[in-house]
């Protein structure tokens, strides 16, 4: 039983200690607003992990585990199915990981619990890069990005998560942004009565990692979205629906020049995105059943 | 009153039959050699509905036992088993599982670990987490797999212990052999094992709590300590739990069990299907005279020091088999623990590594241990107190078997 001290108005303590500026922080105080008390969290090391607590105290008002950095979806799924046997089918269970347990040393666990068609909505927070270690490069973090083991700037393109996910079949996949809290909001609720596994990748600005003011997070995220840098859109029952726009974008350089991580990057780095993410925004567009919305 | 009927069961079979008498209600398995048959075979029993559960047809064995802990935390009884690299994949979270103090109760198939690659049996996967805060229960036959399962999760679960259970079977010489087994009816077992009821921690959003966070330094060893106490009064509870089994199903266990050792002169500690070679063999040698007696762990963690003290007190000459190698250690795992239960006198404690990678431990093998230890009390050995460990089976020209050949 907790002994709440302090009554905050959502399911999330008011005082956290995520950085100024944290798009996490944003992200889970609307994710839980959706989803409501009657759900149990997932969370593995990582700086979501800041929303576990710290001994005897905990940044949130519903039940929840720590886990291992691989086993997320794993500890999720024997959750979901421990309340199954038990007919307790109402209880949403979520697994809220970093990209580095997702798309990394997760990614196993995570294919796993899809392919087995369980019923846990599995959102990763993505602020590109292993944050809480310090920093360091991920299986996410964007080309020519600049980690502190991609000290010259990544060498090498992002995996494509959201698509990984979809090709399990999976009923819901979306893409999200900390800048687009309404289509997020949206989202979650879809995730939360998907009959089966529901996936969100969700762009999460990090000044500390990117380097950044903090003040310009949810401006830098939005940005994101406007150059094309960051698109967001879902794949229901492998259906692809934009939600955001993919004509007159602006120049990614928006994106990209306020950012510490990308500051050493040339006019020809600056044009090769470019080009990557015109070809990109066009192979989504072909494949859209619709015009976006945002 | 107790029902039982006799069955032929293999060590997989009555290890499965026990989890089903558990009423276990997710299952998360991973086959790997020797452990595969409890894998196939538990889901078979979900299929056709002689067990309501749901199985999870995990992609591995960290998944499987990260699935375990997940549902068991929900209020049910959780089971897994696994063996050999099985067993070490799921080294991370083993630890997760005692110190969350879930008390899942895991078959593992004893298996050698890599490399070389073996499919067969020693004991170094479960040694390799002899400090994983699991218990550990060995088992010398097809019953004893039977009965250590059903007695494991009455310890793992008690209110003073909540700590999760390994029981050990040997790799073939005890998951692939058919032997009569007593199998309990649900109904005995029932009154035996009650519902399952999660005490201490638990996931329900009618009542909230994160477990597993982050833990500071000033809390961090007190609750290593707590784990310790549970080891400790483990010590009391678990010959509480065989008298009561015994009470109910007739078949009387021990954290060890001694056999001639009282009049023995030289007594070797074995555990695991080999005590039951070594029995026979003693037998033998004791119609040729010869004063020997065999000491079997049942109960590895916690580990039964004053039991095997009070038994050994006097001896003057004690052999160990350990079934695996304890590299760069001064002896086997078990000769470790044995050495450092008897106090500073004279008894000298022999430690012989043997049945490695599914080798058989042969009877031949035991009398040649036997004999040694004999020919030490009567000095007749020639450096009777020659410190290190004895490989006792392996071939006189080892070292060349696959000798690398350096092309310089
Ligand atoms: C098996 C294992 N390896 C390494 C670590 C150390 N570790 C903790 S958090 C983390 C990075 C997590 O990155 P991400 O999931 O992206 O979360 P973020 O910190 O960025 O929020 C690492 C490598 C660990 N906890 N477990
Ligand atoms: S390092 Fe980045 S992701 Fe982590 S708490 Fe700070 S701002 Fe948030
Ligand atoms: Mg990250």
């Amino acid at each position: 039983m907790y002994d709440i001290k302090n009554t905050a108005k959502g399911l999330v303590a008011h005082g956290v200690s995520t950085c100024a500026g944290c798009g996490l922080e944003l992200i889970i105080r609307h994710i839980l607003d959706v989803l409501g008390e009657n759900t149990v969290i997932v969370i593995p090391p990582g700086c979501a992990a800041l929303f576990s607590g710290y001994g005897k105290e905990t940044a949130l008002r519903i039940p929840g585990f720590q886990g291992n950095l691989e086993n997320t979806a794993a500890i999720a799924a024997g959750i979901r199915a421990g309340f199954e046997v038990q007919g307790r089918h109402d209880i949403t269970v979520l697994a809220f990981a970093g990209d580095g347990a997702t798309v990394d040393i997760g990614i196993q666990a995570l294919s796993g619990m899809f392919e087995r068609g369980e019923r846990v909505l599995y959102v990763c927070y993505d602020n590109e890069a292993y944050m809480n270690t310090g920093i360091q490069g991920s299986g996410s973090t964007p080309f020519m990005a600049a980690t502190t083991t991609t000290p010259g700037g990544k060498p090498s393109r992002r995996k494509n998560m959201l698509e990984i996910a979809a090709a399990h079949g999976i009923p819901y996949a979306a893409s999200a942004s900390a800048a687009y809290i309404d289509d997020l909001k949206k989202k979650v609720e879809k995730a939360k009565n998907t009959d089966g596994p529901s996936y969100l990748h969700i762009h999460t600005p990090c000044p500390t990692g990117w380097g950044f003011d903090p003040a310009l997070s949810v401006s830098l995220a939005r940005a994101a979205v406007q150059t094309g840098a960051w698109v967001l859109y879902e794949i229901e029952k492998g259906k692809l629906k934009l939600n955001s726009k993919t004509t007159k974008l602006k120049p990614v350089s928006d994106y990209l020049k306020p950012q510490g991580r990308f500051k050493h990057l040339s006019d020809k780095d600056i044009q090769d995105i470019q080009q990557e993410i015109d070809e990109y925004i066009q192979v989504l567009a072909s494949r859209s059943e619709n015009q976006a919305v945002i | 009153m107790k029902k039982e009927i006799r069955r032929m069961l293999d060590g997989n079979g009555a290890a499965t039959e026990a989890l089903k008498l558990a009423r276990v209600q997710v299952i998360s398995a991973y086959p790997i050699t020797p452990q595969s048959p409890i894998a196939e075979k538990l889901s078979e029993l979900v299929v056709s509905h002689k067990l309501e559960a749901r199985y999870i047809r995990v992609e591995s064995e960290h998944t499987a036992l990260s699935c375990a802990i997940g549902a068991q935390l929900t209020g049910v009884r959780a089971a897994t088993a696994t063996s050999s690299v099985g067993l070490a994949l799921m080294h991370e979270i083993l630890g997760v599982a005692s110190g969350c103090r879930v008390p899942i109760v895991m078959p593992v198939v004893n298996r050698a670990l890599v490399s070389p690659w073996s499919l067969w049996c020693d004991h170094q996967d479960a040694m390799a987490e002899r400090d994983s805060g699991w218990l550990q229960f060995y088992t010398e036959n097809v019953q004893e797999v039977m009965d250590f399962i059903l007695i494991a999760y009455n310890i793992a679960e008690h209110t003073e212990i909540l700590t999760p259970a390994m029981v050990c079977l040997d790799g073939f010489f005890l998951s692939h052999s058919t032997q009569p087994v007593m199998t309990p009816d649900q109904e005995t077992v029932d009154a035996f094992l009650p519902p399952y009821r999660s005490k201490n921690l638990f996931l329900d959003p009618k009542d909230p709590m994160f477990i597993n966070n982050l833990t500071s330094p000033d809390e961090f060893s007190e609750m290593r300590f707590q784990q310790k106490v549970a080891f400790e009064r483990a010590l009391d509870i678990i010959p509480e739990v065989q008298n009561h089994f015994a009470g109910i199903f007739g078949r009387q266990y021990g954290l060890l069990e001694a056999h001639e050792c009282e009049d023995a002169e030289v007594v070797l500690v074995t555990m695991g299907s080999m005590a039951g070679t070594a029995k026979y063999t003693a037998n033998m040698m004791r119609k040729a005279g010869h004063k020997v007696g065999v000491i079997k762990i049942s109960v590895f963690r916690p580990f039964p020091v004053a039991q095997l003290a009070g038994l050994l007190k006097g001896k003057k000459v004690v052999g160990v088999i350990d079934r695996s190698a304890g590299l760069g250690a001064q002896g086997g795992p078990l000769w470790l623990e044995v050495k450092a239960a008897l106090p500073d006198n004279d008894t000298r404690v022999f430690d012989y590594v043997a049945g490695l990678g599914g080798r058989d431990i042969t009877e031949k093998t035991i009398e040649t241990i036997f004999t040694g230890l004999l020919q030490k009390v009567n000095k007749k050995d020639a450096n009777p107190d020659a410190p290190g460990v004895c490989w006792i089976d392996t071939h006189p020209d080892a070292m060349s078997v696959r000798e690398v050949i350096v092309n310089d």
